[in-house]
């Protein structure tokens, strides 16, 4: 945790524990001003968000997918990001946290984070129509924004190709 | 069971269960481009599920393969009638990546434009929220008043609605110290109707901080026109109160936004939460209520124009001097590699943006997190059991814009 100003004690705390909880599946904290994120290990998800569940973290402001098979230190994985926010909680409202973790970019299977978070339900179903994540134990698993006849490789995949843009 | 993601498998079967299933929508008939799928017994809703993606353009896609700048004008498309507060976010967050933050000017410039946007979006809101439950006037009413905002916007930005007026490091162009003869003079004519006032000719003058002091004025005095109107008035209140009814714990589970949030009583705005730009300067309180129904939104939404118009004044008084816009190329800016997070609080609740940077002159990702997109699960939460007729109310109270959705 480097170069936080201002740095709110009960937002510690929850980092603390999720350290503690999950221990070396934490892979990397980082805190400043751009943005608060916790990368975790792919199995570890499930856990993660429960703890920062518990800690306060009461909904996800979306879900983010992104195709790293592009960037300059490309990886064939695909992250997924959880964006938490807090409501109820005065003290957390100001701060949201980045839950990410990598799945390999063939067979990007996931746990739907659906029971822990609610409100995860339609972000998740967009994540898996733009970039092909499957999100196991969703109750309703289908596509949202993309039309019925779509019959290409999911959208935001940096292999996709619009027509007309390259 | 794991299921591979197989392109083209889906297909939309509606299968036969109980009830009567049918469409609600996409062809404008009180949704916008946006389909419900209503199952019913009767007038009796026993599911209503969202199918929107009818306007769905790819936003976060066409980001990939535009500049930092010109990403701006198809930006602000997902809400028109709230260009600003849609752009507001990425603005914050390529500022963030670049490590820079805008002059005092043009801080609260933008804090202006994203406060008149509001008001005009509000109105929208009251417009059609009025006509889809028989009430015409509202609509009428709303885009007559809405059009001294959007002079105003115009006065300021260049364009009545898509202005493109924020860059990141600033706005594009500075305001101009005097306001045309004739907008002035054409205004004067309404401002007496609605106030009862006869400002002389120094007091509303060509001058562009009297001219909005006075356009704020005018908006209040119509404001309270509209509460005889539609919010105290028993077929509106009868058909909006008790529907859509919200607790503040299950918002907070759906992670619900905007009015929808603090109807049911929680204190959530990151215009406070998190303060950005000028609104670290003014002083406003932020309306809540506790019922969570339709009626409490449309309450909410009424006082929160009421409290812009009080953050207007403060910033139009307190207009610093000085550049507008840090010094920069105007179409190639450098943005170094990482990733940021951003949010502000726009008219239909808030609005974020996570965008990743690779170094190079194009975006790597681009994430729009629309407010009506989150408020989305809202619909068949509180669809449930309700009656036909109360589809309008479920739908419209939540301030919905489909476009933003789809993006």
């Amino acid at each position: 945790m480097s170069g936080a100003q201002g740095f709110n004690t009960k937002l510690a705390a929850a980092l603390e524990r999720l350290k503690q909880v999950l221990g070396d599946k934490v892979k990397g904290v980082t805190v400043d001003k751009k943005i608060i994120k916790v990368d975790v290990a792919s199995e570890a998800i499930v856990e993660a968000a429960a703890v920062l569940k518990e800690m306060g973290f009461d909904h996800v402001k979306g879900v983010t997918g992104v195709d790293l098979i592009a960037l300059k230190q490309s990886e064939n994985a695909i992250e997924l990001i959880y964006h938490a926010g807090a409501y109820l909680d005065d003290e957390l409202a100001p701060y949201v946290v980045n839950l990410a973790t990598k799945l390999p970019r063939d067979r990007p299977v996931s746990p739907s984070l659906v029971k822990i978070w609610p409100s995860a339900e339609y972000h998740e179903r967009e994540t898996y129509e733009m970039l092909g994540v499957v999100f196991e134990g969703h109750p309703k698993l289908k596509r949202l924004l993309l039309p019925e006849w779509w019959s290409d490789i999911p959208p935001l995949r940096k292999d996709y190709r619009p027509p007309g843009r390259e | 069971m794991q299921e591979e993601y197989q392109a083209g498998k889906e297909i939309y079967v509606y299968d036969t269960g109980e009830g009567l299933v049918f469409s609600y929508g996409p062809q404008h008939p009180g949704t916008g481009h946006f389909r419900l799928i209503v199952r019913v017994l009767g007038d009796t809703v026993l599911e209503a599920e969202p199918d929107p993606g009818f306007v769905h353009r790819g936003e976060e896609k066409m980001c990939e393969s535009k500049t930092w700048i010109t990403n701006i004008p198809h930006l602000e498309r997902p809400a028109i009638l709230d260009s600003a507060g849609m752009l507001y976010p990425y603005c914050l967050a390529v500022e963030k990546l670049m490590g820079v933050e805008p002059p005092p000017r043009a801080k609260y410039l933008r804090a202006l434009m994203a406060e008149l946007n509001r008001i005009g979006s509000h109105f929208y809101y009251f417009a059609l929220y009025g006509v889809f439950l028989g009430l015409p006037t509202p609509f009428l009413w709303c885009f007559g008043d809405r059009e001294f905002i959007v002079d105003l916007v115009q006065f300021i930005g260049g364009q009545r609605i898509t202005h493109s007026y924020f860059v990141p490091g600033g706005v594009r162009n500075d305001v101009l110290a005097r306001v045309p003869l004739k907008l002035v003079q054409h205004f004067r004519t309404w401002y007496s109707e609605a106030t009862g006032k006869r400002p002389s000719e120094s007091e509303l003058s060509d001058d562009f901080r009297k001219y909005t002091l006075h356009v704020a004025d005018f908006i209040d005095s119509r404001l309270d026109y509209y509460w005889d109107l539609m919010l105290d008035n028993s077929i509106f209140i009868s058909r909006t109160r008790g529907v859509g009814r919200l607790t503040p714990d299950e918002v907070a589970a759906l992670g619900a936004v905007g009015v929808t949030l603090r109807a049911s009583g929680l204190r959530r705005d990151v215009r406070v939460d998190e303060p950005y730009d000028a609104y670290r300067d003014v002083k406003f309180e932020v309306p809540v209520l506790t019922e969570g129904d339709g009626y409490a939104r449309a309450v909410v939404a009424f006082r929160e124009m009421k409290e812009s118009l009080k953050i207007i004044r403060q910033l139009v008084e307190g207009l610093p001097d000085g550049p507008f816009k840090l010094k920069q190329h105007p179409i190639n800016i450098r943005v170094p590699a990482g990733e940021a997070f951003a949010r502000a609080e726009a008219a239909h609740g808030e609005m974020a943006y996570y965008v990743r940077s690779d170094g190079s002159d194009k975006p790597y990702r681009v994430r729009i997190l629309a407010p009506s997109f989150r408020n989305l699960i809202v619909i068949p939460y509180t669809g449930r059991g309700r009656r036909i007729a109360d589809i309008p109310v479920i739908y419209w109270s939540n301030n919905f814009w489909p476009v933003e959705w789809d993006r």
